[in-house]
């Protein structure tokens, strides 16, 4: 069971990459139109909890009729809106009313992890103790492709998980056609390179910069509703983002803006988060370090972008600026 | 943009407010968190508490006995000191969100000499090179992503963000090994309390970090406002082409910058190992470098308003452990009540900087 060869690791690394992947496209997304977004640890408290909150009162109204795929839609439904809120409050703070990005999204942080606690324990002391979801919904995000799954090797390494990994799989592809090959994907890119230039372009950079920041908070909900639902069955735990927010910004920078790397990245940072349950290195002594793994491999891709300056692996020029027409 | 159509006038259009008299901004200011209140009452309302009692107990709680006082000053000083730390940084654009690990890195230096160094040297000596050495680890943490900026103008914004994960884990390998393990009651590996020779000495009931910390924010109001390096920074902060120009080290001038503002975070954390918990913990930091950026912004940058926020703040979180206990609502609603509070006293700004026209109502003259 405890080898790093196996097929059992790779699907741990998957599993455990998926909620980043889902947090980093939704980041790169939001990144492209020139927006900081620091808060994507509170929006994945958001999503979690929405998430969490939409299947478990649906199961209440439904009752024993409840179906676990319906259950799943509901969910995944208001974990998107409930982030895509979220990130709708810093639109209007830092696009509307010219607010700090940096600061607006700390702001988000500590409003969605305040927001997800409050309401995920406010939930279990009116259900007497803790919520869960019923056995049918827990089935559905434990996953797996039927028939397909009981293929020997390719069926556990490629059809075992459940949909939202498919689901992050497709966004990803999508982002990048979306991004790199479709004219409204070029004029995303403009309004984060150059606003000034995309404005004068005729390009709507308010617009953008609204539809971008929010569609990608959305996204990034889902990763917080995917560590509720199927790695957390569906219970509240305290804190249970836990910084998995800020691995997804980190991952962004490791990927270098592209979702297609993004894809590779999330299975490297997936597989060195459960690495320590593979490796006999140092036991639970070292854990903390192969935990710093992820972070450190940031940083040396951070500072080596700033220094070979090749055109195709930059952030967007205008990250973390805002833009006033008046102000130009 | 077409030419020389007739343009109606937008139903609401924007001026910038050239000034505004100060009792004004404040009295917006008031309204934004007032309106945060409601807002936030409204939610406990939904919880099903009466909001007014629910405000009314986390006052009580947090500033009511002398005893809970102490506890909220408690909580102000490592926002406070925190929130002055990042001022410089944040004057010179330079966006540190890393002093959360500066805390922390302070905090490591600042134990490994109440740790090894206790009985080898007397009480004052070893307060003072805990002190000296918190300070100098956590401006070390904050000159690194200095330098690549100054020199390959590395993005700081992320880089100090990885760096406060970077040292986190580093402080959970020293609880787990070479400094652990005495184990808590829950079993978890923990660092050993301070020999009572490196902790901080009391006064009026709560350790001295309170003074430090009123020290620091006097010095660093004036360091801003009257110094030639705090000139330099707000120049660098407005054009680093006109510091150039006037012939300013920009280098230089980040480097010194970003070690001052992490050797202060750095100097925080030596307080709240010595002073506020008697050891290091992965919580020594706990968002504090974090919620102390939101507070350092607020404030404007200004030293002496950054201690009305920090303690606006303390009395929130402080409140929130109070009505866990009262009326079972998880104490998690601080999170949330200082999210919404800073919601609205960032967006407020705008219209202390600007004001709005609506249509017909033509251009007003300056009140």
């Amino acid at each position: 069971m405890s080898n790093l060869f196996s097929i059992a690791f790779v699907m741990a690394a998957v599993a455990a990459g998926a909620p980043l992947l889902f947090g980093t496209l939704g980041e790169i997304l939001t990144e492209k139109s020139g927006n900081l977004n620091l808060g994507v640890e509170g929006m994945m408290y958001m999503g979690g909890v929405a998430g969490l909150a939409g299947a478990y009162y649906y199961e209440q109204m439904a009752g024993p009729a409840a179906s676990g795929v319906t259950a799943a839609v509901i969910a995944t439904v208001c974990a998107f809106l409930c982030a895509a809120f979220g990130a709708l409050l810093y639109s209007v703070l830092t696009i509307t009313l010219r607010a700090n990005q940096n600061v607006t999204g700390l702001a988000l942080t500590i409003f969605g992890t305040g927001f997800g606690n409050l309401v995920g324990e406010a939930m279990g002391n009116a259900a007497g103790g803790f919520v869960a979801v019923s056995q049918s919904t827990k089935s559905v995000f434990n996953g797996g492709i039927p028939v397909l799954q009981d293929l020997p090797v390719v069926g556990k390494l490629l059809f075992s998980y459940n949909y939202l990994v498919y689901l992050a799989v497709l966004v990803a592809v999508v982002l990048s056609l979306f991004l790199n090959h479709s004219r409204l994907g070029l004029n995303l890119r403009s309004v984060g390179e150059n606003p000034g230039t995309a404005d004068a372009a005729g390009i709507n950079v308010t617009a953008y910069r609204y539809l971008a920041t929010c569609i990608g908070g959305g996204i990034s909900g889902l990763g917080g509703m995917y560590i509720v639902m199927a790695q957390q069955q569906g219970v509240w735990v305290h804190n249970c983002i836990a910084g998995k927010g800020w691995i997804a910004v980190a991952l962004v920078i490791f990927a270098t803006w592209s979702p297609a790397r993004a894809l590779a990245g999330s299975l490297v940072f997936g597989g060195l988060s459960v690495l320590r349950l593979y490796m006999n290195w140092g036991g639970n002594r070292l854990a903390p370090i192969y935990d710093i793994v992820p972070y450190i491999a940031t940083v040396v891709v951070l500072i080596a972008v700033s220094i070979r300056q090749r055109r195709e692996s930059q952030p967007p020029a205008n990250l973390g600026n805002a833009y006033f027409r008046e102000e130009r | 943009m077409s030419v020389h159509t007739e343009h109606r006038e937008p139903l609401i259009r924007l001026a910038k407010r050239d000034d505004i008299p100060r009792a004004q901004a404040w009295a917006i200011r008031a309204a934004a968190i007032l309106l945060a209140l409601v807002t936030g009452g409204l939610i406990i309302a939904v919880l099903g508490h009466n909001p007014i009692q629910v405000y009314a107990s986390m006052v009580e709680g947090s500033l009511g006995k002398s005893r809970v006082l102490r506890e909220t000053v408690k909580k102000a000083i490592p926002l406070l000191g925190a929130a002055v730390a990042i001022a410089p940084a944040f004057k010179m654009k330079f966006w540190n969100i890393g002093a959360e690990g500066q805390i922390l890195a302070g905090g490591i230096a600042a134990s490994y000499f109440a740790l090894f160094w206790a009985d080898s040297l007397p009480r004052p000596v070893l307060l003072v090179v805990m002190a000296v050495a918190g300070i100098l680890a956590g401006g070390v943490w904050g000159l690194i992503p200095a330098v690549f900026k100054a020199r390959w103008g590395t993005n700081e914004t992320l880089f100090t963000l990885m760096l406060n994960y970077i040292v986190l884990g580093f402080v959970r390998y020293l609880q787990a090994g070479p400094w652990g393990p005495d184990l808590n009651a829950n079993g978890y590996p923990k660092i050993p309390m301070f020999d009572s020779a490196a902790l901080l000495p009391k006064a009026l009931g709560v350790h001295i970090g309170w003074i430090i910390v009123l020290a620091v924010t006097a010095l660093m109001f004036g360091y801003l406002k009257y110094s030639k390096q705090g000139y330099e920074i707000a120049v660098v902060g407005e054009s680093v082409r006109t510091a150039q120009y006037a012939g300013m080290n920009v280098s230089h001038i980040i480097r010194r910058t970003m070690f001052l503002s992490g050797g202060i975070a750095g100097l925080v954390g030596f307080l709240q190992v010595s002073g506020a918990s008697g050891t290091l913990t992965e919580n020594t930091a706990g968002g504090i470098g974090f919620t102390a950026i939101t507070v350092a912004w607020l404030a404007k940058l200004n030293p002496f308003v950054m201690i009305a926020i920090a303690a606006l703040l303390a009395i929130l979180e402080k409140g929130a452990d109070t009505i866990q206990t009262l009326y079972t609502i998880p104490a998690s609603a601080a999170d949330m009540l200082t999210g919404i509070v800073l919601f609205f006293m960032l967006g407020c700004e705008f219209f202390i900087s600007y004001r709005l026209i609506v249509r017909g109502k033509g251009e007003r003259t300056h009140e």
